[in-house]
């Protein structure tokens, strides 16, 4: 069914309230239950045994003695998990990397995986279990692994995106070029032209749960799983695929998620879990480990960009390039690519070309980290924005607000901009008193721009009305920031019923229509808009049904402020009936009031964010603190104020983190140093000042009350802007990410030399 | 499994349960005693999300031994509110948005509570420090903060 998405302009009652989120009790007393939460009768305990190569052939696998261990009851190897992919590299690669098949990939790759009655058991069990390897030559680093004699990663894979193709296999997976108009002319016209190349180190999205599930499979091949996901109608579909299963028979539940933040779009060791339950008969609870997850789950790129940008003395940039090469660890994907799309999306630019790279190395495959791959471009691309201002003498916010993109801009990665809101972010950065505070010794100020495209999907949302009014909202998309206070909020809204009458949760697979991931900030968007149009067609039911009851014509009856009224002079003194009145007769004039919405959310609506940050360097240690940070971003329309802020701050400490400690360190051996949160060091409470934060509501035209998507866009920005803030702080242009102590000390003895 | 019996007292419950001598606390409190507010987030001790107290002190629980605990006291996040009524630390968490995931937190409620216990009257840095224990990977702390600082604010009164 069609339906007309176009914003409105409407005037809302509970829309853009503060209210208490219907799951804050569950989560404040503990009752929450998330991944590791579930407990099923007879269940064993799955544990994993992991390469500790980056790269070896395996030669064995003997599960003999394991097996004959009193309390083992199964062990899965590759050999328990056929290919059943039918021609399909992209599946196959995903069970590949859920067990390794004939080569170790990573440190850390699953290389077989045992389900026992407790987990002492299992631990000596992996003990026992012996794995011949043949030690192969790795690859680790980007720039490495792009050269001709480069240990190639995967035999199959052939650079795509070159002409002719090549006749040996390499480790770039993809080359991708986006960009219009003509940039050699464009140089020729600048004043200045400022090249510089860029490096930052490889991330993990740190969410604080671990990957966690419990699966469960009958000899007759159904199944269930409960499991932390961001989407658990897509764990289905995979789960399913890999594992020869009937779709309709894996019922998938999704936990409450202990934060995901793209990492949780990806199945890790749930195939596994379901190989080992139905290979055991009996249900199979799998929880990583911290070092797993680090090892083993899917971490963002390291990155090494360069960026060519030439201006005119007025401030006009005449061309822009940048060649972004990203490691996507041993599997192909097209981070690169979104490397490259994103690279340059915040500006009007006549000449532009950006050309990205997608590279294999001997690292854990790379998953999705909040607004994936628009960091690392955004870094590079900002740093030399200021850069290039420097040169030309001009303040670095009015350079960005000369340049920046507007409605009707071709984008740099094809389509052409509606109404968007970059410049206001830059307005409103260029007005923010925190522009204007005082800077003390060893201090820097700087700020940078951000642009994510965000993504709508395919969304179904049910819609029931109790017989005592109340109002089940029934979603497919998983609840990762407090979504589920936000699509209450709009069902009260439409229904024009108080936020406490309505109860939103979270459907399993087998309750519901397919719903796509909890990703590319589409939770509150696309099932805010399958949420409005599920309670219109309720609404159209419940104007029939008083209609009926009147015995009037259904177009003398109008829905408002939560009741049906009748209208035009012959109905105008019958009283109006609510919601509530008509559930109450709803058993007696046609039965259950419902309504019901499929929808592909497209037209998500681009977002633009622009970040002002202080810092103090200390020079005799290096270590740089956060004194001030503003994050401004356009929201389209923020439903839930808090959560749209709680948004903008999370995606800001992340980026904090990122820009100053955090990093992947592996040894020449191709093995992960840090793989725990003692020595992979996120920010904590004692790093991080208040985090300001300004919503700005540009509407989107294309949803019916302008909402965007809010959760990825903070993430941009602050790497390009804790680095000009460091940069202006210390006087040297930092250029590799994270911005830690060594690295700064270095940069300033190197400047004192 | 070589069990071994402990008797402890959990949220001002007499409590006994038996495990191996090598089980955390944590899994004891949450395998066993079905205790599941308090969270793993590493098992390490560097994130604080199975931050109960023992005999009164902060501890993180995965870095205990279940059997350590034997005759000795353990409060966990399930024993906070009183009845119906939400702790003050956990009434502003929910009206402050000082929570997106959740999985956290448990721990930064029973932090906090420990701080407000010994200090009613907190700064703001005193705050950040006593919960730099405690990993939040969703909220930057912001409202976190504000959260704990309304709380104490509302206890003070209350006194």
């Amino acid at each position: 069914m069609g339906h007309d998405t176009s914003y409105t302009n409407q005037e809302f009652k509970v829309v853009g309230t503060r209210v208490k989120r219907p799951d804050g009790i569950d989560k404040v007393t503990g009752r929450a239950r998330y991944g590791a939460d579930a407990y099923a009768p007879g269940q064993l305990v799955g544990l994993f045994l992991r390469s500790p190569h980056a790269h070896a052939r395996i030669k064995k696998i003997d599960t003999s003695r394991a097996e004959k261990l009193k309390g083992v009851k199964a062990i899965v190897t590759s050999a328990d998990l056929p290919d059943l992919t039918d021609g399909n590299r992209g599946l196959l690669d995903i069970l590949e990397n859920c067990m390794a098949r004939d080569r170790a990939l990573y440190d850390g790759h699953a290389v077989a995986a045992v389900a026992a009655i407790d987990r002492q058991t299992a631990k000596k069990a992996l003990k026992l279990i012996k794995v011949t390897y043949q030690v192969l030559p790795h690859v680790t680093d980007v720039d490495e692994a792009m050269k001709p004699d480069a240990p190639i990663v995967q035999d199959y894979v052939f650079t795509s995106g070159v002409d002719p193709k090549p006749t040996k296999p390499s480790n770039v997976s993809q080359i991708n070029e986006f960009g219009h108009g003509d940039v050699d002319k464009g140089f020729a016209e600048a004043d200045v032209i400022v090249e510089k190349s860029y490096k930052t180190e490889q991330t993990h999205q740190g969410y604080i749960e671990p990957h966690a599930c419990l699966a469960s499979v009958s000899p007759d091949g159904s199944g269930e799983l409960w499991v932390t996901t961001q989407g658990h109608f897509g764990f289905r579909i995979t789960c399913a695929q890999l594992l020869g299963m009937d779709m309709a028979k894996l019922k998938v539940t999704a936990s409450e998620i202990g934060g995901g933040f793209g990492g949780k779009t990806h199945v890790w060791v749930e195939p596994v879990a379901l190989a080992l339950s139905r290979k055991a008969n009996r249900p199979v609870k799998v929880v990583m480990d911290r070092d797993e997850v680090f090892k083993a789950t899917g971490p963002t790129c390291s990155t090494s960009v360069d960026v060519k940008i030439g201006a005119k003395k007025d401030g006009t940039i005449t061309a822009a390039s940048a060649v972004l090469r990203y490691q996507n660890g041993a599997f192909p994907a097209i981070w690169g690519m979104l490397g490259a799309m994103t690279s340059f999306a915040c500006y009007d630019l006549k000449n532009v070309k950006s050309v990205g790279y997608d590279v294999l190395c001997n690292r854990p495959k790379v998953a999705a980290y909040r607004a994936p791959s628009a960091p690392m471009a955004a870094f590079g691309v900002e740093s030399t924005m200021d850069l290039v201002a420097e040169k030309i003498g001009m303040n670095p916010v009015d350079f960005r607000i000369k340049n920046a993109a507007k409605e009707g801009t071709l984008a740099s990665y094809g389509p052409t901009y509606g109404p968007i809101g970059i410049g206001p972010t830059l307005d409103a950065v260029k007005n923010h008193p925190h522009m204007r505070a005082r800077l003390g010794k060893n201090q820097g100020r700087g700020m940078a721009c951000g642009f994510w495209f965000n993504f709508g999907g395919q969304t179904c949302t049910d819609l029931n009305i109790g017989i005592d009014g109340s109002v089940t909202l029934t979603v497919g998309t998983v609840d990762v920031g407090g979504s589920r206070a936000s699509l209450c909020l709009i069902a009260a809204e439409e229904l024009g019923i108080p936020y406490e009458q309505v109860k939103a949760n979270v459907a399993d697979t087998a309750s519901l229509g397919h719903n796509d991931m909890t990703e590319g900030s589409r939770g509150t968007f696309s099932s805010g808009m399958a949420t409005i149009f599920a309670a219109r067609e309720a609404i159209e039911v419940m104007r029939s049904r008083a209609a009926d009851m009147w015995e009037i014509p259904l177009d003398d009856v109008i829905w408002k402020d939560g009741q049906a009224k009748a209208v035009g002079k012959k109905h105008g003194n019958l009283p109006t009936l609510s919601l509530k009145e008509i559930a109450a007769k709803s058993p007696g004039t046609g039965g259950p009031i419902a309504g019901h919405s499929e929808v592909v959310a497209d037209n998500a609506g681009v977002s633009f964010a622009s970040h002002i940050c202080d810092v103090e360097v200390d020079p005799e240690t290096g270590a740089t603190k956060v004194i001030r940070y503003t994050v401004v971003q356009d929201a389209g329309k923020a439903i839930h104020p808090d959560y749209v802020e709680g948004q903008f701050q999370g995606g800001a400490a992340q980026g904090i983190g990122w820009a100053l400690n955090e990093e992947y360190i592996y040894g020449d051996d191709g093995r992960l140093q840090n793989a725990g949160f003692l020595d992979y060091r996120i920010p904590v409470c004692s790093d991080l000042p208040f985090i300001d934060t300004k919503i700005l509501e540009i509407p989107n035209p294309t949803h019916p009350y302008g909402v965007r998507g809010v959760g990825e866009t903070s993430i941009v920005p602050p790497l390009a802007a804790i680095g000009n803030a460091v940069s202006n702080a210390v006087g040297v242009r930092m250029d590799h990410i994270p911005m830690s102590p060594p690295r700064i000390l270095k940069a300033l003895e190197e400047r004192n030399s | 499994m070589a069990g071994v019996l402990v008797s402890t007292t959990i949220n001002g419950d007499a409590v006994d349960f038996a495990c191996p001598q090598d089980e955390t606390l944590l899994d004891s409190l949450r395998d066993r005693v079905g205790l599941t507010g308090v969270k793993e987030g590493c098992g390490t001790g560097d994130c604080g999300a199975c931050s109960i107290t023992l005999d009164g002190r902060l501890v993180c629980s995965c870095l205990v031994l279940g059997v350590e605990a034997n005759g000795r006291e353990i409060t966990t996040i399930e024993g906070m509110a009183d009845g119906n009524k939400l702790h003050p630390l956990q009434e502003n968490f929910i009206t402050h948005a000082a929570l997106q995931c959740g999985i956290c937190t448990p721990g930064f409620l029973v932090a906090a509570k420990v701080l407000l216990d010994r200090n009613p009257n907190p700064t703001e840095e005193e705050i950040r420090y006593a919960l730099a224990g405690n990993l939040c990977r969703c909220t930057g702390y912001d409202k976190i903060v504000r959260a704990v600082q309304a709380a104490a604010k509302e206890m003070r009164k209350r006194k």
